[in-house]
């Protein structure tokens, strides 16, 4: 094969594999997309209210968007909301103490407090939910009242969530620090004057997950509502909607609440998606 | 199995050699296991001499010391008030006065109880006054047992005080014999912000830590020897009260008649945990493998718009899990989207068993898991991806290598060198991966054979959800479930400890560094 035969056969075969690859993306494209397609156009669903085995109505309408608001579905969306607005924002002050602490100071029972945590995460953290739904209950922060004490169970330990930021921390030159205390500055000046301004990836990040977590949550806010309508976050009110004897009344209408709650973090999340992919990639690497 | 030098291991054939590596892998085993064992002996060992160390210390420190300290022995900050350390010397004072207000108002009664766990379950008076039968609450088992470890805990912390105390009464002797100042109240509350800023960081979180999840995890460590359930709540019906290694015979039993069903909880254990093994085994290496190598697609020279495939990808991360899976999960119902089309096209007569049947099941949550998770593993890997020098695979080319070689002999390793830890971590939370089999099966289909107790676990369920089960169903076994939480930990720690310490030996590729 003479070497410009062999150029164009090797071209050529570059050709066929990415047309290969191309044709493999558009598929997987579709399947990644097909199920939130089809959410969204079952949401506008106006002849049936069940699940059905096509996928475009026959008749359109936002029937099932207004049929939202005559249910306890505004009150979920509004607990979901302020839970994971609060969390987000008090749950990133813990993180961030415990991983600047971690990464910058030197104390003795560092190593040992470190192992000790990564020890307590290897219990399920379900475990956990008998008792506190209990001490929950006995402060009054259960059902009803659910929000607070979701936001108390999800902050709580998030302390123990510092790897991502430790990380990001340990990339930080300490050199910075040691120029900064020969200049007189303090601890707490260095954190708020050098490494929390240099820091603004991993904080969006570590908000953003925060704020990802309890809006998504299913389990702990399922325990603490305890069947109390009022006190339940979307997940939970929308799960119920799929049992048994509801299908059949309220498909559509979870389809509807669905996208409602998809919307807001799906917009988010676009426009935070470079720090995100930052955090998660770091995160990996360092373990 | 003895070890071979690096140049008789270069002379092995591929073969022997990953024989070799095999072999290395399953007899480190129990060396893993023993230097953990070895470790702890080292650890108590080590603990016993510190806390003799501390003895004798405090026995110096009250024979060197003057009257000021010797005083301080029973009246905590006395030393340092004496001294002139207001703000110390109240502290202490205070946190002692708390201390023993405690003891005697409450903390006493639950410590004599905590053997017990009460005496007197709930019994029916006749109110005369009233004409009717009232229910007379007395002990509670469950604050009993809560607020006992809560004292515990307490306790600990007044003989860390209290040895700080000491501590520093000996430091302030030594700092005035060498006619320095102490530190004033005000360079005290200066030093939170500056060289003792991190206990300043960490007090908050690690309260945190403290009471939701020690205290809860050692908790429910000792419900596990107790009989605490929804007919023995400890209040309102039956008090519980501890039952020492009951609960773990009974679930680790072989006994049919005081089973699960009309299995013995042993083989309801062991069937759910083989699942649980065998979930997270291809629930993480499908996912690595499938999002690797799609990350490698989208990266490769010629492929267009690779920003927007990515997009499209990560906007299913965005998406909460409890809407896309729940919907996935009525889409392969029976008479779901998915069957529907299937049958529409007339490519089936009728609609395919996803939820019904044990293994279909089983394989459809796993696919589905697959649809989860590329996403994540196409993130995590493109970065990675990118950081491989390329001049490896200039070389590997010009020395004739195909793609697959390339793949084989440059990219994995690597990938599997930088990702060890992760992998490790993605495996160990998939076996605790919740959302992705409560949400899709609930555990279904449900296991005939071990329906009735236990929480009617299912063939798909995992240890997590079956212990979810257990404490929502009606019969509540709180302590079935914290002794499955327990073994749960067993494992996970056990699979940690044999990866970690195999892991260096396997992962000799160090070229890369």
């Amino acid at each position: 094969m003479s070497e410009a035969k062999r150029h164009m056969g090797l071209k050529a075969s570059r050709a066929l594999s990415n047309t290969a690859i191309h044709a493999l993306l558009i598929i997987m494209s579709v399947i990644w997309l097909i199920p939130f397609i089809c959410i969204v156009l079952q949401s506008f669903r106006v002849e049936s209210t069940g699940p059905v085995g096509y996928v475009v109505p026959h008749q359109w309408g936002v029937d099932n968007y207004t049929k939202l608001f005559q249910t306890d579905f505004p009150k979920w969306y509004m607990n979901t909301f302020i839970a994971a607005l609060i969390t987000a924002v008090l749950q990133t002050v813990i993180v961030l103490c415990m991983s600047y602490t971690l990464s910058r100071f030197r104390f003795k029972m560092r190593q040992p407090l470190m192992r000790f945590m990564l020890i307590l995460g290897m219990f399920p953290g379900m475990l956990s939910m008998i008792i506190l739904y209990r001490i929950l209950k006995d402060l009054g922060l259960t059902q009803a009242n659910a929000v607070p004490g979701l936001i108390l169970v999800y902050i709580a330990s998030s302390g123990m969530g510092y790897y991502v930021s430790k990380g990001f921390f340990d990339t930080i030159p300490m050199s910075l620090d040691e120029a900064a205390r020969v200049d007189g500055a303090t601890r707490a000046q260095i954190l708020y004057k050098i490494i929390l301004p240099l820091s603004k990836p991993i904080v969006i990040y570590t908000v953003l997950t925060a704020f990802m977590g309890p809006w998504g949550d299913y389990v702990f806010a399922r325990y603490i509502s305890f069947g109390t309508s009022s006190g339940m976050n979307v997940a939970v009110g929308l799960y119920n909607w799929l049992n048994k004897d509801q299908i059949a009344n309220s498909y559509t209408m979870f389809c509807a609440g669905g996208v409602l709650v998809a919307v807001p973090v799906t917009v988010l999340f676009m426009c935070l998606q470079k720090y995100y992919v930052e955090g998660v990639t770091g995160g990996a690497v360092k373990g | 199995m003895a070890q071979i030098s690096d140049l008789e291991f270069l002379r092995l054939s591929k073969a022997q050699k990953t024989g070799y590596k095999i072999r290395r892998f399953f007899t480190g085993i129990p060396k893993a296991i023993a230097s953990f064992f070895l470790a702890v002996w080292h650890a108590i060992q080590k603990a016993g001499k510190a806390v003799g160390r501390e003895i004798s210390e405090i026995g110096t420190t009250f024979k060197e010391g003057d009257w000021k300290t010797k005083l301080s022995f029973l009246v905590m900050g006395f030393g340092s008030l004496a001294r002139g350390q207001i703000l110390r010397g109240i502290l202490f004072l205070l946190f002692e006065i708390i201390f023993i207000g405690y003891m005697i108002l409450s903390g006493g009664y639950w410590l004599s109880m905590l053997p017990s766990l009460g005496t007197q379950g709930p019994t029916k008076e006749y109110n005369a006054l009233l004409d009717v039968t009232v229910t007379q609450y007395h002990d509670n088992s469950f604050q009993i047992l809560l607020y006992g470890v809560l004292t515990i805990f307490f306790i600990v912390a007044f003989i860390y005080t209290w040895r700080v105390n000491i501590r520093q009464n000996r430091m302030a002797e030594k700092i005035l014999a060498t006619g320095k100042p102490l530190k004033s109240g005000k360079e005290d509350l200066h030093s939170l912000v500056d060289d003792q800023f991190h206990k300043t960081l960490m007090a908050l979180p690690l309260t945190g830590i403290l009471i939701f999840t020690v205290l809860p995890i050692f908790f429910m460590i000792l419900v596990a020897f107790t009989n605490y359930d929804g007919t023995h709540n400890g209040y309102t019906n039956n008090l519980f009260t501890w039952v020492g290694l009951d609960n773990f015979n009974t679930l680790l039993s072989w006994d049919v008649t005081g089973g699960a069903g009309t299995q013995s909880y042993a083989a309801t254990f062991g069937e759910v945990l083989l699942w649980t093994l065998i979930w997270a085994f291809f629930a993480t290496f499908t996912n690595y493998f499938l999002g690797m190598f799609v990350a490698m697609a989208i990266n490769k020279k010629g492929i267009r718009f690779k920003k927007g495939w990515r997009t499209i990808l990560v906007l299913t991360i965005a998406i909460p899990q409890f809407i896309s899976l729940l919907y996935v999960s009525k889409m392969f119902a029976k008479n779901g989207i998915i069957n529907g089309f299937l049958m529409d096209m007339g490519w089936i007569k009728t609609a395919l068993p996803f939820w019904e049947k044990p293994n279909w099941a089983r394989i459809t949550v796993i696919l589905i898991n697959i649809w989860i998770g590329i996403p994540y593993l196409m993130l995590i890997t493109t970065g990675i991806l990118m950081n491989i020098p390329a001049d490896l695979y200039e070389s590997a080319r010009i020395d004739g290598a195909n793609a697959w070689q390339q793949y084989r002999k440059i990219t994995l390793p690597y990938m599997l060198f930088v990702t060890g830890p992760y992998l490790l971590t993605s495996f160990t939370g998939n076996m605790n991966n919740f959302n992705v089999i409560f949400l899709l099966t609930g555990g279904a289909p449900t296991n005939p054979a071990a329906s009735s107790a236990a929480g009617a676990v299912g063939y798909t369920d995992l240890l997590i959800t079956w212990l979810f089960k257990i404490t929502t169903g009606a019969e509540s076994q709180y302590y079935l479930a914290s002794v499955i939480g327990i073994l749960v930990f067993v494992v996970v720690a056990l699979i940690s400890l044999i990866v970690y310490n195999v892991m260096p030996s396997i992962k000799n590729e160090e070229d890369f560094r």
